[in-house]
């Protein structure tokens, strides 16, 4: 056979794949490694699609989505961020922000374009990139400030062939808040090169102790941002498979293109929930975020009281300490967590070399899970300490 | 403490009675000691009235018969019903007394171990107090959600056990 196509071939398997599978198959393990929020969608979201089923919505929308949501979409963010998007032509609904991440690469990248972003980073990152022909160019950041975005490592990445900077914030896997000043400064150093800015706020409403900046609000940026948003985190909407891409309507019309010819619409059930959450959805997204808050400043106090020191995060449901008190690397820690204890937590370095030395913990997890795997993880590290 | 902690002290508890002041400490971020003295006071207040646990009695096999009824009684000079209200909460077989708006004046909600059990009490005691013109029962034949508690296996969690 020939052989099959580089740019895949290039990409290495998923870093999780085989804690998964040990997760999976054990009994009695609880688990602070997903992704997704423990709430089921609120009922009235549901109860709004389940409607709409009845009703015979069951069709293709327009390739951008429904207008009504597509209004709906811009008065919220315009009434949140005081950003302005037309629904008429800058506004493109999609399946999740996973597929709006994907067909923005495609719509901006040449072969060897490349893109810059902040680790530990979100996995699909590298991968979009390269699929869509580019060169994803990470940028460390560290435990120490917090993962911050530095911007001198962010000027000295920029070469000629630089395209976009990539943004994640609340950041998937640090949970850590990107300053306003700090943003400003990216938003300027882009102008400066004329790149694009492909801000992922996914986790815009789960923030605390914070106001979220949502980067195309910032001076300059709307002209050279692609917004990405969606309802998966902050509605608890993941199986849904919604979001949204906002930019300039001549990228919007290029990501239009590729979605069109591979996605057509996203699904209209969908549509309609999502809807309705924008309608109706506010006080379960502030229910659920009040909650994720307590837990956070929960599982923070203890895993420093254990010795994983954290920085406490400020948004997203993650905390990523350092395990060095242990001497283990991550994906030893993850293992042998695992097998030990029966808990499962996601090894740092999946998000990149920078994630080395720390591990993922999710509290989108019941209180009394949350409590136990703690204990689990107390004892585990007494074993260790170094 | 501010009103704010107050209530989210009252939330916490109200989800779970058992958690401890040292989780809520943290949860909230106050110290643990200010938290304990919270609830003291909270409790000394009558705004925390007790703690009790949630109990399924269906499953744990034991028998359970609920009946509403509905009262119509003739009120009082001063006192309106609360007397009559009184009169009928102090039973034990009582479970709850509401004054309501509608073709009724009161809902009480009797429990017994049978509904001859339920019935007698209405007929003896219920209906013969004074000013209580008529009675109108009605059996709780299946509970499905009882004070914010949904009376069904709970759903299982759907999750994959690690995602990215």
């Amino acid at each position: 056979m020939k052989p099959l196509s580089q740019a895949v071939a290039s990409v290495p398997p998923s870093g999780i794949r085989r804690f998964f599978d040990v997760a999976a198959q054990l009994e009695d393990c609880i688990s602070l490694g997903v992704g997704e929020p423990d709430f089921v969608t609120p009922w009235h979201i549901r109860e709004a699609a389940i409607w709409a089923i009845e009703k015979g919505f069951t069709t293709y929308t327009s390739n951008y989505g429904l207008f009504t949501l597509r209004q709906r979409i811009a008065a919220h963010l315009k009434s949140r961020y005081g950003v302005d998007y037309s629904p008429e032509n800058e506004i493109l609904v999609t399946v999740g922000v996973s597929e709006g991440l994907d067909i923005a690469m495609r719509a901006l990248l040449n072969p060897g374009d490349e893109v810059i972003f902040f680790e530990p980073s979100y996995v699909s990152y590298p991968p979009c990139v390269l699929f869509a022909g580019g060169v994803p160019v990470p940028v460390p950041t560290d435990y120490r400030n917090g993962f911050q975005p530095d911007v001198e490592r962010l000027r000295k990445a920029i070469t000629p062939r630089t395209k976009a900077i990539l943004l994640c914030y609340p950041n998937n896997p640090t949970g850590a808040v990107a300053s306003r000043t700090t943003l400003e400064e990216i938003v300027r150093i882009a102008a400066e090169y004329d790149l694009y800015v492909i801000s992922d706020e996914i986790y815009d409403r789960l923030i605390y102790d914070a106001e979220h900046t949502c980067v195309a609000s910032l001076p300059g940026a709307a002209e050279r941002t692609i917004l990405l948003g969606g309802f998966s985190k902050s509605y608890a909407m993941t199986g849904w498979r919604i979001g949204y891409a906002c930019a300039p309507a001549q990228v919007i019309e290029m990501m239009m293109k590729v979605h069109q010819y591979t996605i057509l619409c996203a699904p209209i059930a969908a549509q309609k929930a999502a809807e309705e959450a924008l309608e109706h959805g506010e006080p379960e997204v502030e229910r659920m975020r009040r909650e994720y808050d307590r837990r956070r400043r929960l599982i923070v106090k203890r895993l420093n009281e254990i010795g994983l020191e954290c920085v406490p995060p400020q948004g997203a449901f993650y905390v990523f300490p350092s395990i060095r008190c242990t001497g283990l690397r991550s994906e030893e820690f993850t293992e042998q967590l695992l097998w030990e204890e029966r808990v499962a937590v996601v090894p740092g370095n999946v998000f990149g070399n920078s994630g080395e030395g720390h591990v993922r913990l999710s509290y989108a997890t019941s209180l009394a899970k949350i409590e136990e795997a703690l204990h689990r993880i107390e004892r585990f590290v007494d074993k260790r300490r170094k | 403490m501010e009103h704010d902690k107050q209530k989210a002290i009252l939330e916490i508890l109200e989800q779970d009675a058992r958690t401890t002041p040292e989780q809520i400490a943290a949860m909230l971020g106050v110290d643990v000691d200010l938290v304990k003295q919270t609830i003291r006071q909270m409790e000394s207040a009558g705004i925390i009235r007790r703690y009790k646990t949630v109990i399924d009695w269906d499953r744990f096999g034991e028998e359970r018969v609920f009946a509403f009824i509905d009262v119509k009684v003739s009120p009082a000079r001063d006192v309106g019903f609360d007397d009559v209200a009184e009169r009928i909460y102090r039973f034990p077989q009582v479970h709850a007394v509401y004054l309501v708006s509608g073709d009724h004046d009161l809902r009480v909600i009797v429990s017994g171990r049978t509904m001859k059990e339920v019935a007698a009490f209405v007929a003896e005691r219920l209906a013969p107090l004074d000013r209580v013109q008529a009675t109108y029962t009605q059996f709780v034949l299946k509970r499905y959600k009882e004070d914010g508690e949904v009376y069904a296996e709970t759903e299982p969690d759907r999750r994959l056990v690690m995602t990215p």
